[in-house]
């Protein structure tokens, strides 16, 4: 992490607690410790209807069954000691009241906070065709563009309030693509999840504009278990994008987020992120543990769904973000750019089931790594009996920047259907000193060259990226790079 | 007055014990064009990798000068900052690096160097769409990736085009000629003329004397085994291309 990103962190953090902040946050923050109570405590809190709280009570009696019998996800291939489940806090919120009804009862410090971040949350100063909702620790705070958004029958709100006012929907869908079953953290996630985004958009409706939701981790020592649920009824669209930041901490914070999303027939979902965790020092002290469940089923035919990632943050990054190809023609993609540099280990990829017949898939997996940092892509594709037709096209390329750094490529394939086309390319290159020396040679120095060959190598990935927040991306991965060469 | 001075210089390959330049004298003027030629092996391209500042050479012995200046103290983006340009042998692809992107930051790194305002992006296209006109290079190749998927000639009227773009005070052409067709050739020569000024001096390196058709040189050197053997002026290359490198090769160069 360079120097100036650390001490924007630092300020960032310093300024909220000479606001006071820090009075507030510990009033509202549940002790250390994880039980029966305090599963209820949440749900009581958010005002759950009772149907809510028998769901996270089953999945907290299957989560503490995982963890006695020692079910922890191996599928990646990481070095970090487990989490104490003991040693955390589930519960924090930035002030007395958990959610606000306009944004005029939000105050000032928070949406300091989030301007600071570059999210201005009203709607005079937002980017024009985004809809934010802001997630701070356990809550989310506000949502911009509600009123529009409703003109058009589109649902975007936080999942917290979608469990009041829509439990007809939420109780049709939660768990649906990912069962409390799937890994211990996701029976984690479902046991104490505090908030997260639900969008719901109706038949025949394309989104009139990207949807967003940015997560702040703010509290010393609170894991983040957000909860997302994005339903596209038959023939509609919309577009998705989360972020999210941490302070520094000396102590690993955990962060194990659930993700769903359910694309009708002919109905299409991209689903974008930028995951900027906090990553610990340079000495690999600290850092955010990033363990989360992502995804989606294309439940009709000809549906689509698409995910695009920047990870660049986090001390561990498990994830993979995953496409069950249910219906017939329907379409997985995932484009993926993972940085990492110290001691950041990233263990990602994605896992494509083919079902449905004729259904295609493409991944396209960047790897960057810098310092002493592993970089995976693990991935599998696998095509069912009965999925006629099935094809993939999966590339994975690595570029490394020093010599102590690591890149790996570990492509799973199962195929079940004698039909099934499935390619895979992969290729390890370090930055040449010919393309620096030519760079050099018209004037740029050694940082300015590496962006450019960086940014030329992820390409193809942040042209995926929703207009908006490719500018972003770009400015963060140049940050990355900073202090990262040497 | 002299832009560049070169005295006695010595250069190996770093980590081996090989001596490519073994004392290499020579003057260019402002404004001036020279032309180096020489066999295979004989040291011409060592010496334009050494004036552009790459690392993998080591001088062993002697200097240059540029400007009055000790160059050999300069990084080499410093170096391309001061107005000394290499057009590569073998141009470098920049996979997903678009050319439009990679030149604004090369023209105005070097502009900001000279003290002059960053262009502006009309401006800029502006300016691309002029000098590209210079080597009748094919706007539309700024759009892709830098010399990515370009054809041979292409690649080398591309480095003529950035010549044009960057303005250079020395430029170096490592066998620029090489590998292109007479029409090609012509439009780079053409090219090259055209940027010929009074401030700007030219440093070709070939081994055919057919580019000096086309490009006509006040000076001609002659490279054989790390030193110049024979300097004269553009009827040096006419002989040279007539008898060929043996004499040099046969008798110990001249000191």
């Amino acid at each position: 992490m360079s120097t100036s990103e650390t001490e924007y962190l630092e300020n960032v953090a310093n300024q909220e607690y000479e606001h006071g902040w820090r009075t507030d946050i510990e009033s509202e923050t549940l002790p250390e410790g994880l039980d029966e109570n305090i599963v209820r405590y949440i749900s009581e809190r958010k005002d759950e209807p009772e149907w809510l709280l028998e769901w996270r009570l089953k999945a907290f009696r299957y989560f503490e069954r995982q963890v006695e019998e020692g079910n922890y996800p191996d599928w990646a291939h990481l070095d970090y000691e487990r989490p104490d489940f003991q040693d955390m806090r589930y519960f924090s919120a930035p002030k007395e009241k958990a959610s606000y009804d306009s944004l005029d009862e939000v105050p000032d410090e928070i949406l300091e906070t989030f301007e600071r971040l570059g999210i201005p949350l009203e709607e005079q100063k937002a980017l024009t065709g985004v809809a934010v909702d802001a997630v701070m620790d356990s809550v989310s705070v506000a949502t911009t563009f509600k009123k529009k958004l409703k003109e058009k029958g589109v649902i975007f709100m936080s999942f917290g309030e979608a469990a009041r006012e829509h439990p007809e929907i939420v109780k049709k869908y939660l768990g649906r693509v990912v069962p409390y079953t799937d890994n211990l953290f996701a029976a984690l996630n479902s046991a104490v999840f505090s908030d997260g985004s639900f969008v719901y958009v109706p038949e025949g409706v394309t989104c009139p504009m990207e949807l967003s939701t940015y997560f702040r981790i703010n509290d010393q020592n609170t894991g983040q278990f957000e909860r997302t649920l994005i339903i596209a009824e038959p023939d509609s669209y919309v577009s998705y994008l989360e972020g999210c930041t941490a302070p520094m901490n000396q102590k690993h914070q955990l962060h194990a987020a659930v993700v769903e999303l359910i694309a009708h027939e002919d109905a299409e979902i991209k689903y974008s992120t930028i995951q900027n965790w906090y990553p610990g020092t340079k000495d690999g002290e600290g850092g955010v543990y990033n363990l989360v469940t992502k995804r989606g089923i294309c439940e009709g035919d000809r549906s689509k769904i698409s995910w695009t990632q920047l990870e660049t943050g986090s001390a561990v990054t498990q994830k993979y973000p995953s496409v069950i190809l249910k219906g017939d023609e329907s379409v997985g993609e995932f484009y993926s750019v993972a940085f990492t540099k110290g001691h950041q280990q990233a263990d990602t990829g994605t896992k494509m089931h083919h079902i449905g017949k004729n259904t295609k898939s493409t991944i396209i997996s960047k790897g960057i790594s810098a310092g002493v940092s592993n970089n995976s892509y693990r991935g599998l594709v696998k095509v069912g009996k009965n999925a006629e037709n099935a094809r993939n096209f999966s590339q994975c390329d690595s570029l490394l920047l020093g010599d102590k750094c690591g890149a790996h490529t570990f492509p799973y394939i199962e195929i079940g259907n004698p039909t099934a086309k499935v390619e895979h390319e992969a290729t390890t290159s370090k930055v040449g000193e010919d393309q620096m020396f030519y760079c050099h040679q018209r004037g740029l120095g050694e940082e300015e060259a590496l962006k450019l060959i960086v940014n030329g190598f992820c390409q193809e990935i942040l042209a995926e990226l929703p207009m908006e927040f490719a500018v972003e991306a770009k400015e963060l991965l140049a940050i990355e790079l900073e202090g990262s060469v040497g | 007055m002299a832009l560049l001075e070169v005295e006695n210089l010595h250069v190996s390959v770093e980590d081996e014990d090989i001596e490519i330049l073994k004392g290499v004298d020579l003057t260019i003027n402002e404004g001036e064009v020279h032309a180096i030629m020489g066999p295979n092996g004989s040291g011409k391209s060592t010496l334009a990798a050494v004036l552009a500042g790459r690392e993998e050479y080591v001088v062993t012995d002697g200097s240059i000068r540029y400007k009055g200046e000790d160059l050999l103290e300069l990084e080499a983006e410093e170096r391309a900052e001061e107005g000394v340009f290499l057009a590569f042998q073998y141009p470098v692809e920049l996979p997903g690096v678009s050319m439009t992107n990679f030149l604004r930051e090369a023209v105005n790194s070097v502009r900001e160097a000279r003290g002059e305002e960053e262009l502006g992006a009309a401006d800029f296209l502006k300016l691309v769409r002029e000098r590209a006109k210079l080597v009748d290079l094919d706007p539309d190749l700024v759009k892709r990736s830098v010399n990515q998927g370009f054809s041979g000639g292409e690649k080398k009227r591309n480095e003529i085009f950035q010549l044009a773009m960057l303005e250079p005070t020395l430029a170096v052409l490592d066998e620029t000629d090489s590998g292109l067709d007479i029409d090609a050739l012509r439009t780079v020569s053409d090219g090259v003329n055209k940027l010929r000024s009074a401030e700007r001096a030219f440093l070709l390196i070939t081994h055919y004397q057919r580019l000096l058709d086309y490009i006509e040189p006040d000076h001609v050197h002659v490279m054989v085994n790390g030193r110049i053997a024979e300097s004269g002026d553009k009827d040096l290359a006419i002989r040279l291309e007539e008898e060929g490198y043996e004499r040099f090769q046969r008798e110990p160069a001249a000191a």
